[in-house]
């Protein structure tokens, strides 16, 4: 009965093109309807000197599109006609940005007649997190370039538990190793020269350490770290160290909080910074001291991509939600516990 | 000490309930962290729990009940304090009904408005931090995160806190537990101050990430 069902799955396979473009990263992903990743392929945005500005990431993404498209076909190895909806990242996120990928899913959906779904790029972090780990009913601390969020799920919606009054921890990161000197590469992004020089820090330098209740704030602690960079005296390696020791231990204090105060039994840790070790350790500490499942999604799947989109993508169709061509305006200020996640239970 | 009993294991500090020279105690140990370095770590312990007993003091001056300090420790970081007796607001919020939800979410209001009005902030205003007595008299406990100021930020962040846990633990009726609040802290506090308190907690707000009316803010 079971090879029966197995084959016909085989055959009538369904598919799901995820297309992510919310700040420096277009990708696109390709997901069957039960979670198999068959190709997740990225472009990434490097301004030649400064942050990301959305125009110019906008352009970047339009530039790369089709070839992302053609190449994430190739590697699942299947063609458009075989899709049977496009999910699209919707927001949070720049609007340039986040207009370009919704052009690219609208364009597809319209030309294949097939359904379109727009995604909300945090929960879409924590969907791929649970599929790629296991995880069922975490705590998950959300941190990246745009998101420094700890959430957990409660009543068909992912809760917003704390969070960052001002800037993102990677925004933190990035913006510190700028005015450090350091060079953002191809598939090395700024936090992982930051760890790298760290792991050569010894002093601990006193940085201000910000935890308001369950909310954190990194402006601070980033204009004291510049201000010491400018006037010297320090080794930058021991700025690295102390930066990353007084921010990561400021998000990992509030994940332990949501932890305690949630009673649940396992930890998620996703997006760009999860891939810094440093900072899986110290959430790896605080699970294990509370008995809780520690799992962080794989370093493929850190960074923005379009798997997680794809993947989503085919949640919130199962669950029948998807939109109008004509009402599939993307929405820069979509936060997290905004969105009804019946999927989850 | 013969018995201890481990009751919560919280996020910052291990709560064990204790037998102290015929007493019942709570005491509240704040562990080394193993996820910070070291020296990180002994100046969170030390600066808090030195701060802590100091606020609990203050706040009763303030005419807001605190348990009593017994004894602080500063090298173990310890605090023995008194095992007041009753349940936590969070537990007690889900089970009654409206009216009553209100009068104890107006008293709550008016017990914060006595702490800033005094100078106090207390730093985690969430409603496992309150509990109510078997007097029917409602305790604030954990201050470890509090400081003393008057300043308006603190004040609104301290509220907005409030308004944000009472959002993520008790959703379906945080607006109205919090309208409630504000009644009872608008019932200590001058009007001009509340109103200054209120328009920062919007700000505050609007600070935040994708915070839609934010755009509609700038735009005017």
């Amino acid at each position: 009965m079971n090879t029966g069902k197995s084959k016909r799955e085989k055959t009538h396979k369904s598919y799901c093109l995820g297309i992510e473009s919310t700040a420096d990263d277009f990708s696109v992903g390709i997901s069957t309807f039960n979670g198999e990743i068959l190709a997740n392929i990225q472009s990434t945005y490097i301004p030649l000197e400064g942050g990301i500005h959305p125009r110019e990431a906008a352009r970047h993404h339009t530039k790369v599109a089709s070839k992302i498209l053609e190449k994430a076909f190739k590697k699942a190895g299947i063609k458009p006609r075989d899709l049977s909806i496009i999910a699209f990242s919707q927001g949070p996120g720049l609007g340039p940005c986040l207009r370009t990928g919704a052009t690219v899913a609208r364009a597809l959906a319209s030309y294949l007649s097939i359904p379109l779904v727009g995604v909300n790029h945090c929960v879409a972090h924590i969907e791929i997190g649970r599929l790629k780990t296991g995880a069922e009913d975490p705590v998950t601390l959300y941190v990246s370039g745009g998101n420094t969020i700890v959430s957990a799920y409660d009543s068909g919606r992912y809760r917003v538990f704390g969070e960052t009054l001002d800037i993102a921890l990677g925004n933190c990161l990035d913006v510190f190793a700028r005015k450090a000197g350091f060079r953002q590469k191809v598939g090395e992004p700024f936090g992982a020269a930051i760890e790298k020089s760290a792991e050569n820090g010894k002093r601990l330098i006193p940085l201000p350490y910000t935890v308001k209740g369950m909310d954190v704030s990194f402006s601070g602690l980033l204009t004291a770290a510049i201000n010491l960079l400018r006037k010297g005296g320090h080794k930058l390696e021991d700025l690295c160290y102390s930066l990353q020791e007084t921010a990561f231990s400021m998000v990992t204090e509030v994940t332990e909080r949501a932890l305690a105060h949630t009673e649940k039994k396992e930890i998620l840790l996703t997006g760009g910074v999860a891939a810094n070790k440093r900072l899986q350790f110290m959430i790896g500490a605080v699970a294990e001291e509370h008995e809780a499942e520690f799992s962080v999604i794989p370093r493929e799947f850190t960074i923005d991509n379009g798997a997680m989109i794809a993947w989503t993508g085919v949640l919130v169709y199962k669950h029948s939600i998807v939109m109008p061509i004509e009402e599939s305006f993307v929405k820069l200020r979509w936060r997290l516990e905004e969105v009804e996640a019946p999927w989850v239970k | 000490m013969r018995q201890t009993l481990l009751i919560k294991k919280g996020a910052e500090a291990s709560l064990y309930l204790a037998d102290w020279h015929g007493r019942k105690v709570i005491i509240k140990k704040r562990l080394p962290k193993k996820y910070r370095v070291s020296k990180l770590d002994e100046q969170i312990k030390t600066y808090r729990t030195i701060h802590e007993p100091q606020l609990f003091h203050e706040a009763k001056k303030a005419g807001v009940s605190t348990p009593t300090i017994f004894l602080v420790n500063v090298r173990s970081a310890t605090i023995i304090m008194e095992f007041i007796e009753g349940e936590q607001v969070k537990q007690l919020l889900s089970g009654i009904c409206k009216g009553e939800r209100q009068r104890l979410c107006f008293k709550v209001g008016e017990l914060i408005g006595r702490l800033h009005k005094y100078g106090i902030i207390h730093g985690d205003l969430t409603t496992s931090n309150m509990i109510l007595n078997l007097e029917k008299k409602i305790f604030f406990v954990d201050f470890g995160l509090g400081e003393k100021t008057e300043e308006l930020e603190a004040r609104a962040v301290d509220l907005n806190l409030m308004k944000r846990a009472l959002r993520s633990t008790h959703f379906r009726y945080a607006q109205e537990c919090f309208n409630s609040v504000i009644e009872g802290y608008s019932n200590v506090l001058d009007s001009e101050t509340v109103k200054n308190v209120l328009d920062k907690i919007r700000e505050i707000e609007r600070r935040g990430r994708y915070v839609a009316e934010r755009r509609r803010v700038t735009n005017k």
